[in-house]
């Protein structure tokens, strides 16, 4: 399943959708840090909104995407994480800890504009 | 309202994503509020990744259940994979042999509200969990 990834000025947004099997979830991880070492992006904002389940796998690529990502020198927001799929992840003991996270994507960039002081 | 049975072949990846879809779908059938469908299909979500992680193959069973005062919903995982030596072990947080999290089984009990596990060294897994509609 392809995942639209947009360029916004120094930033990119990846649009994750509800249906993401492992091999997706591991193939956007790459394509995701590819993405940024080739556009010299400054963060990175990984849109959830769609996503309803929230499992270890899943949780577990997020925090793998953000890490690799800000050993390139860039840094990553999650947005969107729904109120119930929260719960769920709550429930299964998963975190992601150490990984920014904002509301919705216009916070989310808000978040970043704030932080590096630029003009998108 | 009767709601039948669905197996789900669990062969792949695509598969856990399958199943969990289907016991979503099934849930609200049976009349769980969004934010219970949600648990169910996570808890789906991890027990398919269990069969695809450690056995490579299996099957879900979801089911619509009837107590004296409440309905439910079943959902049996069944394996035929290598089996867990020590269920108590696999039952503890942080504990894995795949080098996974380690937080499938617990983090599934919490997320229903019955977990039953009967597994055999070299026979298989079966794990059958039930969650009440509130």
């Amino acid at each position: 399943m392809e995942v639209p990834i947009l360029k916004q000025g120094a930033f990119l947004i990846a649009t994750f959708q509800a249906a993401l099997s492992d091999a997706d979830l591991n193939q956007l991880r790459m394509g995701l840090v590819q993405q940024v070492v080739r556009f010299r992006s400054r963060a990175v904002i990984v849109d959830v909104t769609a996503m309803d389940v929230m499992d270890s796998f899943a949780s577990r690529t997020l925090r793998e995407i953000a890490h690799m990502i800000r050993l390139r020198g860039a840094e990553t927001v999650i947005v969107g994480i729904q109120p119930e799929v929260a719960f769920a992840m709550v429930q299964l003991g998963l975190t992601l800890e150490g990984v920014a996270t904002a509301l919705d994507l216009e916070e989310g960039l808000a978040y970043l504009n704030e932080k590096f002081k630029v003009t998108n | 309202m009767t709601v039948g049975e669905i197996r789900v072949e669990i062969n792949s990846d695509q598969d856990i994503v399958v199943a969990r879809q289907r016991g979503r779908v099934m849930a609200s059938e049976l009349g769980f509020s969004s934010g219970d469908a949600t648990l169910i299909a996570t808890a789906i979500s991890e027990l398919a990744r269990n069969i695809v992680s450690y056995a490579s193959k299996g099957e879900i069973k979801l089911k619509g259940i009837n107590s004296s005062s409440r309905a439910g919903i079943l959902v049996v995982a069944t394996d035929r994979g290598p089996g867990i030596a020590d269920v108590r072990q696999a039952l503890r947080d942080g504990f894995s042999t795949s080098g996974s999290l380690g937080l499938g089984l617990p983090g599934v009990r919490r997320l229903m509200d019955e977990f039953e596990i009967a597994s055999q060294p070299g026979q298989g897994t079966v794990v059958a969990v039930k969650k009440w509609r509130q």
